[in-house]
């Protein structure tokens, strides 16, 4: 990766929103092109990976990189307004600088996965780090075989990308199975917890790979009810969270026992970081 | 430093000045132990300034109080709260900065730091194991920290063997002490009436050669020996085992994590002293008028309430899990990231703990009944 060796250690690069949607109240997307144009040409990532985002006078923050890895002149991230850096980040308009390290990580494994059903559970935002894993599939789609898209939200509102979904759910050999614990007016899937979609996903569990991103409580009921339908633990990953500062294994914030989930992550397979997650505080 | 195949030479008492000037010589700021506050620090000496004779450290859990050596030597004192850490790893630092133009531009750019070579005249093996794990961490796990780097090319390190440890120094159960055995520039051991001297590297071997000293007799060199052996036996703490990792690990929920986190205060007073602990914070320090902004880092402590912050809750919201955070990244985990203990037997986690929590005692309840 030629862009790489520059781009992710000492400072950040400049880079400009190119474009800002509201995909919620709450929730908001940033493209971003490097300033760098050279940069940005030889700018790689593998879904899963994250960048660094950094706000003028505030700071740094990891955001997973949710747009397509063959688009290449502009790199996406999906953000939640939540902290003093991403509340920040949600006041940019088109033309305004922010600085980008990355990217970092170790992503899903897609090179693993061919030929195979590909289930994906996602929780809340936890569906923005695996877009581009949709994305990836749906771009090749001769190398891999069903895909199963299971989605979990609080309330109703808090789906973002619908339409996507709607799409994606009349694509062949494609399955959508969304769940709101609160549903809406018009909410055309299921209202309850997302684990009680997993009997209906459609897959071959001797030729399937599972990837999960959300909420930790619901990764390990959705691991208990994959593994008890016959997916090996070696077919399972998930992608986990942690306080990030420095992305290079460096600070010490995000260790999760010995893996330091910037560097190691943040993708996991499940035998990695089953024996910690069941306690709590690692 | 008996290992070495570099005969050892003597260096008396009297002569001790010459080792310093014989350093300022060659471009290097000399750092010393000496008395400040109460405890022993490393602070700059001056061209004609002896060291100070017959200081001593009594230590214990949750105490440290300076007394006198009976025999007047330059090195009795086992250790002070910091040494070698701060001096390449720097308690806070700028790395990088940004300038905002007008049309809200950005220019970012690394902020090196400026560095002059430095030679730390009483390093502990203790000390320089840990270096050699921060080493490990700042510069062969992946990406080479430039700031450590830097200030680490730059040390000179004179290392003085522990004749007399204190009460809290475990150093021999981990195997790190207390003769320095590796990573020195320079190693002494004191005697009675001056030192036996050997070299660790090129840089020592030139300033050794520079002071040409007697050989040491093979009589001193014995006694160096037996100074050693002695010094282990007298400490009285011990680890439970060089690798308590499985141990640790099958009993995240012992309840003596309750027990121990009923004392603890989350100050971090042990991860400000603890010469591997890495961990650091981010921030940004914006100039006043709105036109450039430092990313600084600062040293952190998983025992703070921000370590485990995460969006909207906290990965360890408690003393509990924050104490066997620090444990069992200490004692467990760092085998897993290092190859070995993150623990050098130094004892200040234990001194300088406000309730006198002592880690050995610690480990040792949380594994009792397992095989080491």
């Amino acid at each position: 990766m030629n862009g790489r060796a520059h781009l992710d250690a000492g400072a950040p690069h400049a880079a400009t929103v190119t474009a800002r949607t509201q995909e919620s109240p709450g929730i908001f997307t940033l493209q971003l092109r490097l300033d760098d144009a050279t940069a940005q040409a030889a700018y790689r990532f593998a879904p899963g990976q994250f960048n660094m985002l950094y706000l003028y006078g505030v700071g740094e923050v990891p955001i997973s990189i949710m747009s397509d890895p063959e688009e290449r002149d502009l790199i996406g991230h999906t953000i939640r307004a939540q902290g003093r850096v991403t509340q920040g980040l949600a006041k940019l308009q088109p033309g305004d600088k922010v600085g980008l390290r990355g990217p970092f990580g170790r992503g899903w494994p897609l090179q693993e996965v061919s030929g195979c059903d590909v289930v994906l559970v996602t929780g809340g935002l936890g569906c923005a780090p695996v877009v581009s894993v949709i994305h990836y599939v749906l771009r090749r789609r001769e190398r891999f075989g069903k895909l199963v898209i299971v989605q979990g939200v609080k309330h109703a509102e808090d789906l973002i990308w619908r339409e996507q979904y709607d799409r994606w759910a009349k694509l062949p050999d494609t399955q959508v199975l969304v769940a709101a614990s609160e549903g809406a007016a018009f909410w055309p899937w299921h209202v309850g917890r997302v684990t009680e979609l997993f009997g209906l996903a459609r897959f071959n569990p001797e030729c399937a790979v599972a990837m999960m991103c959300g909420p930790e409580g619901m990764m390990r009921a959705a691991a208990d009810s994959l593994l008890g339908r016959g997916l090996p633990e070696s077919r399972l990953y998930l992608s986990m969270e942690r306080n990030m500062q420095c992305a290079v294994g460096r600070c010490g914030h995000c260790q999760l026992g010995g893996a330091f989930v910037c560097r190691d992550g943040p993708v996991f397979n499940w035998g990695e970081v089953k024996a910690l997650l069941a306690h709590k505080g690692f | 430093m008996l290992t070495q195949p570099d005969p050892a030479g003597f260096l008396p008492h009297a002569r001790l000045r010459s080792l310093i000037a014989a350093l300022r010589d060659r471009g290097y700021r000399c750092l010393g132990p000496a008395a400040e506050n109460g405890a022993i620090v490393m602070r700059e000496l001056d061209a004609e300034e002896d060291l100070p004779r017959g200081l001593q450290a009594e230590q214990g859990p949750g105490h440290y109080r300076l007394t006198q050596d009976p025999y007047h030597r330059y090195f009795a004192w086992a250790n002070g709260p910091q040494a070698i850490k701060p001096l390449a790893f720097a308690p806070q630092e700028s790395v990088w900065q940004v300038r905002r133009d007008a049309a809200g531009a950005l220019q970012f750019e690394a902020t090196p730091p400026a560095v002059q070579a430095l030679a730390i005249i009483g390093v502990r093996a203790c000390d320089l194991a840990a270096l050699a794990l921060q080493d490990a961490h700042f510069l062969r796990a992946g990406r080479v920290d430039a700031h450590y780097a830097a200030r680490r090319e730059r040390l000179f390190l004179v290392a003085v063997q522990c004749a007399e440890p204190a009460a809290t120094c475990f150093c021999a159960s981990t195997g790190d002490g207390p003769t320095p055995a590796a990573g020195y520039d320079l190693a002494l051991a004191e005697l009675s009436d001056g030192f036996v001297a050997a070299a660790g590297s090129d840089a020592g071997r030139a300033v050794l050669a520079a002071l040409d000293l007697a050989p040491a007799t093979t009589q001193q060199i014995e006694a160096v020996r037996q100074q050693g052996v002695a010094a282990a036996a007298a400490q009285t703490r011990r680890l439970p085992g060089r690798n308590l990792r499985d141990a640790l690990m099958g009993r995240l929920e012992h309840p003596r994590w309750d027990a121990v986190a009923a004392r603890c205060l989350a100050c971090g007073n042990c991860t400000a002293v603890c010469p591997t602990c890495f961990c650091h914070a981010e921030m940004d320090v914006p100039a006043l008028d709105g036109e450039s902004s430092r990313h600084q880092r600062m040293w952190d402590s998983c025992f703070g309430e921000s370590h485990g912050h995460l969006h909207g809750f906290n990965v360890r919201p408690d003393i509990r899990s924050r104490y066997r955070q620090w444990l069992t990244h200490k004692l467990a985990t760092w085998h897993d990231q290092f190859g070995r203990s993150g623990c050098t037997g130094c004892g200040r986690c234990i001194a300088w703990c406000p309730v006198g929590i002592d880690l050995t005692e610690e480990a040792a309840a949380i594994t009792e009944g397992a095989q080491p």
